[in-house]
């Protein structure tokens, strides 16, 4: 395995600072993956959103801006049609994504904007401490649901890729999932797949990441894993729910 | 330059493009609808551009992200909207990014009326947003002010790295009025703090955040600080008018100042020795003329605004420091203060301090 695998060159070479087992570390390194694949690390700006995304602004190593809570899409607008030519996308969690956010995320995908965003779903706000998200499972306990989220009071979890494939204007919409080797792989080719279609001039694309929270689920890491296969993932089917390219 | 007649939300747009906007987000919402309206077309045609945002936070956001470009770009509203930005601006302002914000103000609390007022002014002075931060506040009191002010307002947010705050009330925005638009300014290039604008070659990367340690955002707050010094040394503004021998002072910005000048000349056919002091920029506030009139000739402040109460009082009555005292007058809610009706309610203020 060469160094470049291990450590992609628009990272900083130093620790990053999620919490042991947190797979935003993989979803970073995908990303940066890709970024390192396509040559974009001087042609990129990052646009980072509030959250355990945040930690981003420590170790991405390329032009980032850091926004209010829900903000990046918003953001990202002014940044990329200010800049057309520059390579644009959004980091976001799901709190600030699918709740705070949901606004300006269905706007610009709604507008069809030319940047890519990156949603990492964990079904918890992480950095407050494991309040319900927008994305937490019926039942699912958090410190706020402290019964479980209770659908008659709470609502259904929030299904992003479906309501943004209602909308015409995006050129790609994809869910995978990070706990597995085969769907690490998976993710990495849809990632890839939504920064060619920015480069190609492409409308919006987008992939949610399916992780997941030992910290604030109370599991050992390998047993997130097993959670996302038995319960995160039949919630939220994974799959491409749009693509141009193939008719999807 | 020929004189042409502009509405006011209209002349502060076309204000803007030739000041060097090129970009522009907003919502819509009255009195203000106008601005947007406007450079929905203009600015496309100087290669600008224009974008109707979902929200009032989404449009000022994308002022955000647009400033992290270096354009020159700018949002403007009406109170409830600028609650709204509130966030915005603040993330701005933490951020050290410029940009220009215009507030087209109507009346409040709450949904208000749409009618001209002017009741933002604690908002705009002391309160746009969490964390303490300040912006230049400018007030114009004509079309043709509100076009220069704005003009030149994009240099003096790149200057501070800040945002520029403009008030402006609804009888401002909706008057048509003669005025000469001064020409298209050359755009300067982009600064080297903004993000992206890669031209091919490596370089290290850049971070525009408003986020960080705890002794950076000291530090940050230390700079605020001695930019707020700073204004207060050599950027405040103020018109006064027949202040020499005044025995009575009215303190009046935007449209009610102009209302107050037919008061005074009124007035002054009287015989009462009566003048102004206009405040221009609201904030830094012109605290020395204020400071240093004559106490023992000046018989009265009198605080003329569009608000029910005042809302300049507190800034007045900080330099006035119980010297005299401090009257006041307007109307507020969207009621428009009258050229007669006002030199009236003067008149018998001042009446009413002499029985």
């Amino acid at each position: 395995m060469s160094k470049e695998i291990l450590r992609p060159a628009s990272l900083k070479p130093i620790p990053n600072t999620f919490c042991p087992g947190c797979l935003h570390s993989m979803a970073n390194k995908l990303v940066g993956q890709c970024i390192d694949e396509l040559g974009l690390k001087h042609k990129t700006v990052v646009v980072m959103s509030v959250g355990c995304s945040t930690m981003g602004l420590r170790f991405w190593d390329m032009d980032m801006v850091s926004c209010a809570h829900g903000r990046a899409p918003a953001v990202a607008t002014g940044l990329k049609r200010t800049q057309p030519d520059t390579f644009v996308f959004t980091y976001q969690g799901d709190g600030d994504l699918a709740s705070i956010g949901l606004a300006e995320i269905m706007s610009a995908a709604n507008r069809g904007e030319h940047f890519t965003v990156i949603f990492a779903n964990n079904s918890t706000y992480g950095m407050t401490g494991g309040q319900m998200a927008p994305t937490t499972l019926v039942g699912q306990k958090s410190t706020t649901t402290p019964k479980g989220r209770n659908a008659a009071v709470d609502g259904y979890p929030t299904d992003m890729c479906a309501l943004l494939s209602t909308l015409k204007a995006p050129s790609y919409i994809a869910r995978c999932a990070l706990n597995t080797p085969a769907n690490i792989r998976k993710a990495k080719e849809c990632i890839k797949t939504a920064f060619t279609y920015q480069l190609e001039g492409k409308a919006f694309s987008f992939v949610e990441l399916m992780t997941n929270c030992p910290t604030n689920w109370g599991l050992a890491p390998l047993d997130t894993l097993k959670f996302m296969e038995e319960n995160t993932i039949p919630n939220f089917p994974l799959g491409v729910f749009r693509d141009v390219e193939k008719g999807v | 330059m020929a004189k042409m007649l502009l509405k006011g939300n209209e002349a502060v747009a076309e204000a803007a493009v030739r000041g060097g906007c090129r970009f522009f987000a907003g919502y819509p919402i009255t009195p203000q609808s106008e601005i947007p309206e406007y450079l929905s077309a203009r600015l496309p045609e100087v290669g600008g551009v224009f974008v109707q945002g979902e929200s009032e936070v989404a449009s000022i956001n994308m002022v955000y992200g647009a400033a992290c470009s270096g354009v020159r770009a700018m949002t403007g509203s009406s109170g409830p909207g600028i609650s709204l930005k509130a966030e915005g601006i603040s993330y701005l302002s933490g951020a050290m990014l410029p940009a220009v914000i215009v507030n087209v103000s109507r009346g409040g609390p709450g949904l208000g009326s749409i009618q001209p007022a002017q009741q933002d002014y604690l908002q705009a002075t002391k309160g746009l947003g969490h964390g303490g931060f300040r912006l230049i506040v400018e007030a114009p009191h004509t079309v043709q002010e509100a076009v220069d002010m704005v003009y030149d307002s994009f240099e003096l947010a790149e200057r501070d790295r800040n945002p520029v705050f403009i008030l402006m009330d609804g009888c401002l925005g909706s008057v048509m009025e003669e005025v000469e638009l001064p020409p298209m300014k050359e755009l300067p290039a982009r600064p080297d703090w903004a993000l992206g604008n890669f031209t091919g070659e490596e370089r290290e990367p850049k971070l525009i955040s408003s986020i960080a340690d705890e002794e950076v955002v000291e530090l940050l707050n230390k700079r605020a600080a001695m930019l707020q010094q700073g204004w207060a040394a050599k950027d405040v503004k103020w018109e006064e008018y027949m202040l020499d021998d005044a025995e009575y002072v009215c303190v009046s910005y935007g449209t009610s100042a102009r209302i107050c000048k037919y008061a005074i000349n009124e007035l002054r056919k009287e015989g009462i020795k009566i003048g102004l002091i206009r405040p221009i920029t609201l904030y830094p506030f012109p605290k020395k003329v204020l400071h240093d009139l004559d106490y023992s000739r000046v018989k009265a402040i009198i605080d003329v605004e569009m608000a029910i109460p005042c809302q300049m009082v507190d800034d007045i009555a900080l330099q006035v420091m119980e010297r005299a005292p401090i009257l006041q007058y307007g109307h507020s809610g969207g009621i428009t203060n009258k050229n007669e009706e006002t030199a009236a309610a003067i008149k018998a203020l001042i009446g009413g301090l002499n029985k």
